[in-house]
This record gives C-alpha cells, sequence and structure tokens, in this order.
C-alpha cells in the first residue's frame, strides 16, 4: 500500500472513528503530551533565541550556541555530568545505536557484547548486527519480574567483553534494575569493559547522578520526559572513546554531524527541569495513579496479571497488565473508540509474527502476551482520569471476550 | 527490514468491530469448526445450520479471538454465506472478503485467510458422516493449510525459544569450565 492510499483509509478510519466524549491519554511510552512550559521555551527558541546555526560565527550563531550550552548546562545539572559529556542525536534509539555501533573500531580484540533479556529494540538490533560481523552476543535472562540474573551477568562478563548494556528501568515493565549493583559486578571483572545503559526510561522517573553511577555511556530521550520529539541525547563519561557512526559537516559536537535541534533542544532542557524541580511531586503522583490504576484493574477484572515488580522497584508510570482471553489489538482499539489511548505487546500491534520480548523473556506464555496493555501515568494525569478508565476498561475487556470462542472454557 | 505504519481499517471494518453480525454460537449446529490457536492471538470458530435436501446454509454465526480486522472477517464471511450452497460457500476467497470489508490491509490479509479457513474445515466436517460431494477437494487447500500452519508455528516459536534458553545457559556452563 502506497503512503497516499494509507493516508486516505486513515482519513477514513479517523471519520468513521469519531471523536470520544472523554479523552484520557495512557500512551506516553510511544509519545504524547509535551510540558507547556516547553513549548513555550521552543516557540521563543524558533522566533530568536535558537533560530540559528549554533556553529557559524555571526550574532545569531553566537546567540544560538550560547542558548544551546546554557539548555545543555541545565540538562548536565539535573543528572549531575559535565556539558561536555552530553552529544545529542534525534532520538533516543539514534542514542543506543551510537553507543553501540560507536564502540566497535575502539577495542578491535574484544568480540563480545553482554545484554539483558529484555532490552529495547534499538539495543537488540545493533546487538545482533554485530552477531553478523563475528561478535559473541550473550543475553542475560531476567527473572519474572524482569531483575536482571546477576550470577549469570557475572559469569559471562570477562577480558574479551567489549561491552555490557543493560537499562535501568525498563520500558515495558517498569523493572529498575540493580545498577549500582552491575557496574561493581562488571569493573570487578575488568576495567576495560564499555557499561552502557538505556536510561530513557529513569530520566525524571528516578534519581539520577552520573558521577555515582559510574556507568560510561547513558541514552536518554526528550519525548519520554514530555519534551518534543526529535531529541535524544547519548551520555559519553569523560575519556570515553567512540568513533563517529554518521559522517558529515560537524557542528558543536564531534560524535553527530549536522545542525543540532537547538529549538528542540531547548523545550526537552526545559522539560527535564521540570520533571527534576518538581521530583518529588510528579513521581509520588504518578506512582499513586499507577497504585490506583493496578489495583483497580486487578480487583475489578477477572483473569488478569501484572507485569513486573511492585512498589518501589517499579517505575512510578508504568502499568502493564495482561488480560487473559482477551486479544491486545482488538482491546486498543475498544479503548480508542472510548477515548481512551494504550498500546498492547500484542503481535498483531507489533506487526511481527512475535509478541512483546520482554514479557516472553520473564516467562510470560504466548497467549498471555498477546492480551497484555502497556499504558503510562503522567504529571499530567487526575484521579478522574484513572477513575474513567476503571470505569471503561472493565467493560471493554468485558465485549472483547464475549466475541470469543475461549470464552467457552474460560474458567 | 520493512517500514512500520499504522494499522488502518475501513468503515465496514469498524462497524462490524463496533457491531458485529452473526455473533456466537450455534448450539444445535449442523457442522462447526475451529481454526487459529491461542498462542498465536488469532482464532475463528464457524457454526453453521445447513438445509439437509438442497445443501443451503439457513444460519452461520461466528466466535472470534482476534484484531478487529479477524473479528470483521469471520462477522462478513457469514453475512456473506447465508443463503448460499456449502459449494458455493466453499468457492469464496480471503480476498472476495478483503473486497467485500473494502479492502484488508496487507498485514491483515491471513485474517481472511483464517475465516476462509474455519469455513472449509467446518464444511468437511459437515460431509464427515455424510457422502463426499464430488466438489469437495480431497487434499485440504491453502487457506486450511494455513490454519494447520499458524496452528503449527506455535511449536516452532517455543522450540526457537527453548533453543536460545539452551544457548544461553551453554555460554553459562562453558563459563563455569573455564572458571573450574
Amino acid at each position: 500500500m502506497s503512503h497516499s492510499d494509507l493516508s486516505k483509509s486513515v482519513n477514513e478510519l479517523i471519520e468513521s472513528h469519531g471523536v470520544p466524549r472523554r479523552e484520557v491519554y495512557l500512551d506516553h511510552e510511544n509519545s504524547g503530551m509535551v510540558f507547556p512550559e516547553a513549548l513555550e521555551a521552543m516557540v521563543g527558541a524558533y522566533k530568536s533565541s535558537g533560530r540559528g546555526h549554533p556553529s557559524i560565527s555571526h550574532l545569531i550563531g553566537w546567540v544560538s550556541y550560547q542558548s544551546l550550552y546554557e539548555a545543555t548546562e541545565r540538562v548536565a545539572s539535573a543528572i549531575n555530568c559535565s556539558p561536555e559529556e552530553l552529544v545529542y542525536t534525534h532520538s533516543g534509539s539514534e542514542a543506543n545505536n551510537l553507543a553501540i555501533m560507536g564502540s566497535i573500531g575502539v577495542s578491535p580484540n574484544r568480540k563480545k557484547i553482554v545484554v539483558s533479556s529484555i532490552e529495547h529494540l534499538s539495543v537488540m538490533f545493533p546487538v545482533e548486527k554485530f552477531r553478523k560481523y563475528g561478535y559473541k552476543v550473550v543475553k542475560i535472562p531476567v527473572n519474572e519480574e524482569g531483575f536482571i540474573d546477576l550470577d549469570i551477568l557475572s559469569r559471562n562478563v570477562d577480558g574479551e567483553t567489549l561491552m555490557v548494556s543493560v537499562a535501568s528501568v525498563n520500558h515495558e515493565i517498569g523493572t529498575i534494575q540493580d545498577m549500582k549493583a552491575i557496574v561493581d559486578i562488571v569493573r570487578d571483572k575488568d576495567e576495560g569493559i564499555l557499561i552502557h545503559t538505556d536510561a530513557c526510561d529513569a530520566l525524571g522517573k528516578v534519581p539520577l547522578d552520573m558521577k555515582k553511577l559510574d556507568v560510561d555511556l547513558a541514552s536518554f530521550s526528550s519525548h519520554k520526559v514530555y519534551g518534543p520529539k526529535g531529541v535524544g541525547v547519548l551520555y559519553v563519561k569523560d575519556g570515553v572513546k567512540l568513533e563517529p557512526i554518521l559522517y558529515g559537516q560537524v557542528s558543536t559536537q564531534k560524535l553527530w554531524p549536522g545542525v543540532e535541534n537547538v529549538p528542540a533542544i531547548i523545550g526537552f532542557s526545559k522539560a527535564v527541569d521540570m520533571m527534576y524541580t518538581n521530583f518529588s511531586e510528579f513521581t509520588s503522583r504518578m506512582a499513586n495513579l499507577r497504585d490506583r490504576l493496578i489495583s483497580g484493574v486487578l480487583s475489578n477484572v477477572e483473569h488478569t496479571l501484572l507485569n513486573g515488580p511492585r512498589g518501589n522497584l517499579r517505575a512510578p508510570d508504568n502499568v502493564n497488565i495482561s488480560f487473559l482471553y482477551c486479544e491486545g489489538e482488538a482491546l486498543t482499539v475498544e479503548l480508542s473508540m472510548n477515548g481512551i489511548y494504550v498500546s498492547s505487546g500484542s503481535a498483531c500491534t507489533s506487526r511481527i509474527l512475535e509478541p512483546s520480548h520482554i514479557l516472553l523473556a520473564i516467562g510470560r506464555r504466548y497467549e498471555e502476551a498477546h492480551g497484555s496493555l502497556l499504558m503510562k501515568t503522567s504529571p499530567f494525569h487526575t484521579v478522574d482520569d484513572i477513575e474513567y478508565v476503571l470505569e471503561v476498561l472493565p467493560k471493554a475487556v468485558g465485549r472483547i471476550r464475549s466475541l470469543s470462542p475461549i470464552r467457552h472454557h474460560m474458567r | 527490514m520493512s517500514s512500520r505504519v499504522p494499522l488502518t481499517y475501513g468503515r465496514k471494518v469498524i462497524e462490524l468491530f463496533r457491531n458485529p453480525k452473526n455473533l456466537g454460537k450455534i448450539e444445535d449446529a449442523d457442522a462447526e469448526a475451529l481454526a487459529g490457536s491461542l498462542a498465536c492471538g488469532d482464532m475463528i470458530a464457524i457454526y453453521l445450520k445447513v438445509d439437509e435436501g438442497n445443501g443451503l446454509i439457513t444460519d452461520a454465526k461466528f466466535e472470534s479471538y482476534g484484531c478487529a480486522a479477524n473479528i470483521a472477517a469471520a462477522s462478513i464471511l457469514t453475512e456473506m454465506i447465508k443463503g448460499k450452497t456449502l459449494q458455493e460457500a466453499w468457492g469464496i476467497s480471503w480476498r472476495d472478503i478483503s473486497n467485500e470489508l473494502g479492502g484488508l490491509p496487507p498485514v491483515k490479509y491471513h485474517c481472511g485467510v483464517l475465516a476462509v479457513g474455519a469455513l472449509r474445515r467446518a464444511i468437511r466436517a459437515y460431509y464427515e458422516k455424510r457422502p463426499k460431494p464430488e466438489w469437495l477437494p480431497k487434499e485440504q487447500t491453502q487457506e486450511e493449510k494455513h490454519a494447520l500452519e499458524e496452528e503449527m508455528l506455535m511449536e516452532i516459536l517455543a522450540n526457537k525459544m527453548r533453543s536460545e534458553r539452551h544457548q544461553s545457559s551453554t555460554a553459562q556452563a562453558n563459563d563455569i569450565e573455564r572458571n573450574e
């Protein structure tokens, strides 16, 4: 189907879908709201302070350089690193790719990469590419809550290991890893191993101090902190060597060519600032809404399973529940018609044959993964929003289940 | 690697997803069949009432575990076969279903195929204890094979996972050996 045909049918779909009476957007995993304060900062930047190219020598360039640097300083101070240690890309996926593919030429004798079995696809796919070039890739299993098996990790890192990459917070099931333990194990084995963490879901959701965390590389993404899409960041610890993976005219940073998206970076830094200035208020609100949603669903809908851990070791915004005997994609469409926007780990939604590799890695069966919903609370949500979801969701699940031949066999 | 675009459903699919026609089970069905599997995330049941004398389908119902396209495909198929002979119903293809729905997105063609597979299984079931007509192919058709493949796919994927797990535990075992 061409994009023009697709666009016609999407238009028709939007029309027949109609505008729901009430809307609650819970798909912050995929993207979503931007802080109004960040938007305002961006409008200002597009109009004046960030309209130029930050590496050009005239007034507009100097002003752009200055606004870019100040934005970077704000981000650096929020996570306790130096502005020089941050490299902008245009997405978290790009930052993960730079971290992994950028290290390939640096230590040619190290031919082993160790990752957890629940990494984001922007870690998994580059790593799989390495495998084709003769690298050994080890995926460390996780337990039923998504915590990496430290014993197996310890047995698999050695002097041949180029890199260990583990996400601080899992994007699908919210598991907050014990990064300190992971870093200690790896450093203890061999000081030369690069440690990368995909911290896209950690930024703004858990306290981050790069000095204490002591990793070599960390990826961040603007839209995950309610900033604009189109900004990713790779933290590269002072002294860590990487090679660029894209080539062209460089601007202020040597690891990523092309002009920096200055206005969006300014919006991103405002969003980071918002998250950490209001950290305890926002995270406790998100966690309260998360717990309300989890307990409301588990107690009101039969045949449900929570995916990921409970309590303090779960990201404050993450809700991931499997609805057995209920296909996830049908459920997302049903909820969409009721103005509730979520995503699913079903194979149908991903358009590949297999459901979420993360749910399979924590031991969920295929049918449990197909019926999973991922919802993320945010600082923008209210108790009323969650109550609306709790009113609609049981009915939606009930209707989808009532269509199914399996209902005759539900116990 | 292919690109990823949003799934689109036509008006008809959305309409049938909202208000499916012929939903449910026929308790005293003359023939019924199930195709697909829970693990595959894709399952369709077809129930038929057939006039023994003239071979006309007098009633048809469906149940579906699957996405919106899956539900719509099964529902429209039951609409299409009511009042038709079993032979006419046998001749319906997944493309006919897709056309009737105003076009399915390519990644959802298999929903139409699974619906046809379920119907053909039900028609075969009808003739299980009756003399088989000449038009009924002895060999399984593509659509019936597709249903089988979907069911077997789970076995293949499960084996693949088992072998991946095996690999990570062997890596571990090798390391233990080296340490010792």
